[in-house]
């Protein structure tokens, strides 16, 4: 479905969007990207960018649980498909290990690459719960950081992953359990 | 006791404490700029200059203004007063009204109903140019030139916006002395910040003739002065609002375009209008690293003290003034408070040119200087047969001393440093041993704990912290500091909680708001640790003061007891105890619990602290950059791995000594220097601002190569805790000064690997293949400028050096705020005068 809106020059469509477990439909201007959506439609404005091509990381968000580049992908591509941005880490109240870390280990300075620093980081984590030094890098070299110099990123990494694994291998509080929605294969291993 | 657990006898102070803003900012909480989204708000464009100079014949808007969704367009007519972020170079429109300078050089505005709108407005802008003759580097901007062509109408001639010519002491007589003399050229190229985030603001001009900007800058302060300027309306009108920065490193410290275009376009609409750059405008607004061409004469002994030093820099400026004065200045300013130089010539010169702005990057003006100056000592070393760190070690500054050019050094632990990092990489017996492509290099540096001086005259203080206590017992602190990465939040709120002894979670902020919070100059010249720790420490000690009056009478605890030192009242986790010779009397109240007996004592809890720093720096025009409250030092070695087939250099370790003072938070501080370590080695290997015919080559982040997580190496740092006399528990700068050391380590590295000298930055692979057969075919193994431009220097100032074994009679007492963890209320119920209060040894 094509709307001509208020301008008369935009031409806009209608958009099924699944971002963080929950359901959108929308009627977006068809030019823009997945990352506009979020920010300027979805008010998600977590996920932030910091050059609109692809060239910095900033605007990582998940999609079906791969890193991808916000700024490059146009909606109507990822319709009905998972997406997850920063403010999903984030569970019932409770910081993900990850946000911790960062917070706890100076791996956010200015803040801003962040979030996107962040689900590359989440990605890697689902996909190698104890990650070497040198997969962290390899898989997170498309995220740039002007701020940190990376260290103190590396170091929240892995603590992030070793306290995720501790937390896997003892049995975890009901609260936990409760927030779990069922699909996440993470949680529910460490439901077991 | 957990109170000592860092160890320095504090009890917030030293730890390694969550940065205060860091979950907001990790679950994508905080709110930048961009992320504001006002009702009706509409979305502004600038159009910049297709033209490096260029005269504007005509601009034809009718095209845009016809484009539905277009509300308002406005150019260079609209705003027509000049500003600049130093009073002596006020030499920018918003928009230019006659003449462009550089590609990019804003000239018209539009806001519109959505970004895509505005953006095809701005394409159906006709301009129509008379191109002017153009001067793109160094060279061509020292060329004389007709009066009408001259890129500005102000400056010293032609297009050299400014020279400087400084002498102190005899520098005949200097050379005169040596045994030997050492020249060379060396070419430090520029850079862009490259802050993640560009730069964006939203302004709101309401119905009552008020107008908001929020926006993405390290200074509300002079963005808010400039906006009354500019916009010719009351500053008591206008509340500017600095944002979180995504990454400023000196990029946004200017007042901008953009921003002064939003509140024209908002007054003109009624609606807010933001304005986002896309990455090409940052590379375009830029005010980075000047690229500076520089010549070193030094005159030394047999055994390497120095007898006199001769520099000249040339200063590749773009297109405006912006910083640019006091980059030429601090191109010359910190080489004697490094290095014993008993005579010196400093001669600068900075050229208009038809690039971007160059401005304050990381280190403004002294990352360069000490590029040559580092790598001119390995030089001296080597022909001296000296061992460069020893040899460092004799030459450096001793504490407490003043140098050449009036700058006054205190506290100093550039000795330490280099013994730290020579140690700890084992340097001295590496260095020449390694085997062929591997190298280890050594260099040092100094910077300010802020400028002396602020940006425009005046006697005010330039910083200040209002406090507020409520019943609950929160406390908030206010100040119009801004934090943009460097972790400013964390150490307002630990140096409050410290002096009132309860924890960093404890104190709320509001900062970098020109309507509810006192002055803060703003996030440059490493200022706002050391000078707004200073303020937070007298506002909370005046509420201390006041706490512990009031616990005393409550636990009926005798003032002469206090007041003779025998009892004290510790305030620390946020309880007040009661100790008599050390040990805690059992008397013990809540701070929660002493502050309404506080307030129903002395009424409202509330307290102000300001810092201005002392009146320093010698009798000559041009003194006013480069002094500070105190300097920071730093060492570095840098181990590193040449490639002879490629070219590439890849650094492989890094050892770094930096004199903070005292680390208020030690991982906020390792950031730093990482962050320090990092952005230096963009710079040394791969970053630069490349240019054809003003057009940048590289205007985006794929071509502008920056190092990624595969490019650092791994950094062990070295805190040297000086306990500085007036830095606020002694603490001093961070931010700026560990990039200092990195470019010239690496150079000496890569000299010590492969046997070149490659006084050019970036080292390239070009440019290490090139030494590199040079040498093979037994020419001078060197990559580098062979000279600089013959320039007339304006007649020197000469003036008198001060000696450093001799302190002068103008020799400024250093301030000293004892911070105490005891501390006595008065004798009598009125707290006294005296905010700092007697402590009272327990
Ligand atoms: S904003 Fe998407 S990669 Fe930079
Ligand atoms: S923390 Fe500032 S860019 Fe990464």
């Amino acid at each position: 479905m094509n709307i001509s809106v208020d301008n008369g020059s935009t031409i806009a469509e209608r958009l099924r969007l699944r971002v963080n477990g929950e359901k959108h439909d929308l009627i977006v201007a068809l030019n823009k990207t997945l990352l506009e959506v979020l920010r300027e439609d979805l008010l998600l404005t977590g996920t932030k960018h910091g050059c609109e091509l692809g060239e910095c990381g900033t605007c990582t968000v998940l999609i079906d649980g791969e890193p991808m580049l916000s700024c490059l992908v146009l909606p109507i591509e990822v319709q009905d498909r998972e997406i997850e941005t920063v403010e999903s880490l984030a569970q019932g109240g409770h910081p993900h290990e990850l946000q911790i870390a960062f917070a706890e280990f100076g791996a956010s300075q200015c803040g801003y690459c962040t979030p996107g620093m962040m689900m590359s980081a989440k990605a890697l984590l689902d996909e190698i719960e104890r990650p070497s030094r040198d997969q962290i890098k390899e898989h997170l070299a498309g995220n740039l950081c002007r701020c940190t110099g990376y260290l103190q990123i590396l170091e929240a990494i892995e603590v992030a992953a070793e306290r995720r694994e501790v937390a896997r291998r003892t049995p975890i509080g009901d609260d936990l359990e409760a927030n779990d929605p069922g699909e996440d294969g993470v949680e529910e291993v460490a439901a077991e | 006791m957990s109170e000592r657990a860092s160890g320095n006898g504090y009890s917030v102070i030293g730890r390694p404490l969550p940065k205060v803003d860091g979950l907001r900012k990790a679950t994508g909480q905080a709110v930048y700029a961009d992320d504001l989204d006002l009702p009706r708000m509409l979305y502004g464009k600038l159009l910049g200059s297709r033209r490096p100079h260029a005269r504007i014949v005509n601009i034809d808007v009718s095209r845009a203004e016809a484009l539905p969704g277009v509300k308002a367009i406005i150019t260079g007519k609209d705003l027509p007063v000049k500003y600049g972020i130093l009073p002596v170079s006020e030499d920018e429109y918003p928009l230019e009204i006659d003449r462009v300078r550089f590609v990019g050089d804003p000239i018209v505005a539009v806001a519109a109903v959505d970004e895509m709108t505005a953006e095809q407005a701005v394409r159906l802008i006709d301009v129509e140019y008379e191109d002017l003759p153009t001067a793109f580097d160094i060279e061509e901007g020292l060329a004389a030139i007709d009066e009408a062509d001259r890129i500005h109408d102000y400056g010293a001639h032609d297009n050299v916006h400014k020279e400087v010519n400084l002498e102190f002491g005899d520098l005949d007589a200097g050379f005169e002395a040596a045994d030997h003399v050492f020249e060379n050229t060396y070419f430090y190229s520029g850079s862009n910040h490259l802050a993640m985030e560009q730069h964006a603001a939203v302004a709101d001009y309401g119905a009552d003739g008020k107008l908001t900007l929020w926006s993405s800058t390290q200074t509300p302060h002079y963005v808010h002065k400039a906006m009354a300027k500019v916009l010719e309306m009351p500053a008591g009108r206008i509340r500017v609002i600095a944002t979180p920065v995504g990454g400023g490193f000196g990029g946004k410290s200017d007042p901008f375009p953009h921003e002064f275009c939003a509140a024209k376009l908002s007054m003109l609409t009624g609606r807010p209008v933001k304005i986002t750059l896309t990455r090409e405008e940052v590379f375009y607004a830029h005010r980075g690293r000047h690229p500076v061409l520089m010549h070193v004469r030094l005159g030394v002994k047999d055994d390497g003290e120095i007898t006199a030093l001769d520099f000249q820099s040339f200063l590749d400026g773009g297109g405006y003034g912006s910083y640019g004065v006091a980059s030429t200045y601090y191109t010359g300013a910190l080489q004697t408070v490094t290095y014993k130089i008993p005579a010196y010539r400093f001669r600068g010169v900075r050229v208009f040119t038809n690039k971007p702005p160059c401005g304050p990057k990381r280190g403004h003006g002294t990352p360069q200087p000490r590029y040559a100056l580092e790598i001119h000592l390995d030089r001296v070393a080597e022909a001296l047969g000296l061992d460069p760190a020893a040899y460092r070690k004799s030459i450096c500054v001793d504490e407490y001393t003043m140098t050449a050019n009036h700058m006054r050094v205190t506290s100093c632990g550039l000795r330490e440093c280099i013994d730290k990092v020579v140690q700890a990489s084992d340097f001295a017996s590496l260095r020449g041993a390694l085997p062929e492509g591997k190298g280890i290099g050594l260099g040092i540096g100094s910077y300010l704990s802020g400028a002396g001086l602020p940006i425009y005259w005046n006697n005010m203080p330039h910083t200040s912290v209002d406090l507020k206590v409520d019943r609950g017992g929160g406390v908030t602190a206010k100040c119009m500091q801004i934090d943009i990465g460097q972790g400013s939040d964390s150490v307002l709120a630990m140096t409050v909680a410290e002096v009132l002894g309860i924890e960093q979670e404890d104190v709320k902020l509001i900062c970098a708001d020109t309507d509810t919070t006192p002055i803060d100059l703003g996030a440059y010249s490493s200022r706002v640790t050391f000078m707004m720790g200073n303020a937070a420490i007298e506002a909370a000690e005046k509420i201390r003061e006041k706490i512990l009056a009031a616990v005393a009478e409550e636990l009926e605890i005798d003032g002469e007891a206090l007041a003779g030192g025998t009892e004290c009242l510790r305030a620390a986790h946020g309880h007040i105890v009661h100790e008599i010779d050390g040990i805690p009397s059992g008397k013990s109240i809540a701070f929660r619990d002493a502050v309404p007996l506080a307030e129903a004592k002395f009424g409202q809890l509330s307290s102000t602290g300001s810092y201005t720093p002392q009146k320093l720096g010698g009798p000559y025009k041009g003194s006013g950059v480069g002094p500070t409250p105190a300097y920071s030092y730093t060492a570095a070695v840098v181990l590193v791995d040449v490639d002879t087939e490629t070219g590439v250099v890849t650094p492989e370790k890094v050892w770094i000594g930096h004199d903070i003072g005292r680390a208020i938070n030690p991982t906020l501080v390792r950031g730093q220097i990482d962050g320090s370590v990092y952005m230096a080695l963009g710079e040394i290997l791969m970053e630069e601002q490349a240019f054809r015919k003003g057009q940048l080559q590289f205007p985006s982040m794929l071509d502008y190569k920056s190092p990624t997580f595969l490019e650092m190496p791994s950094v062990e740092s070295f805190l040297v805790e000086t306990d500085d006399a007036e830095g606020p528990f002694g603490a001093k700068e961070v931010g700026q000064g560990p990039l200092l050391p990195m470019p010239p380590a690496v150079a000496n590295a890569v000299y010590d690997a492969v046997g070149v000298r490659i006084d050019e930055l970036p080292i390239t692979p070009e440019k290490v293949m090139t030494a590199l057969d040079r040498k093979a075919r037994g020419e001078s193994p060197r990559y580098g400028p062979d000279s600089v431009p013959e320039y007339t220097w304006p007649e020197p100032t000469k003036v008198d050096p001060v000696w450093y074994d001799q302190p002068p009679e103008e020799w400024v007492e250093t301030k000293r705020r004892p911070v105490t963890l005891y501390a006595a209320p008065p004798a009598d119920d009125e707290p006294g005068s005296d905010a700092a209060g007697g402590p009272a040894q327990c």
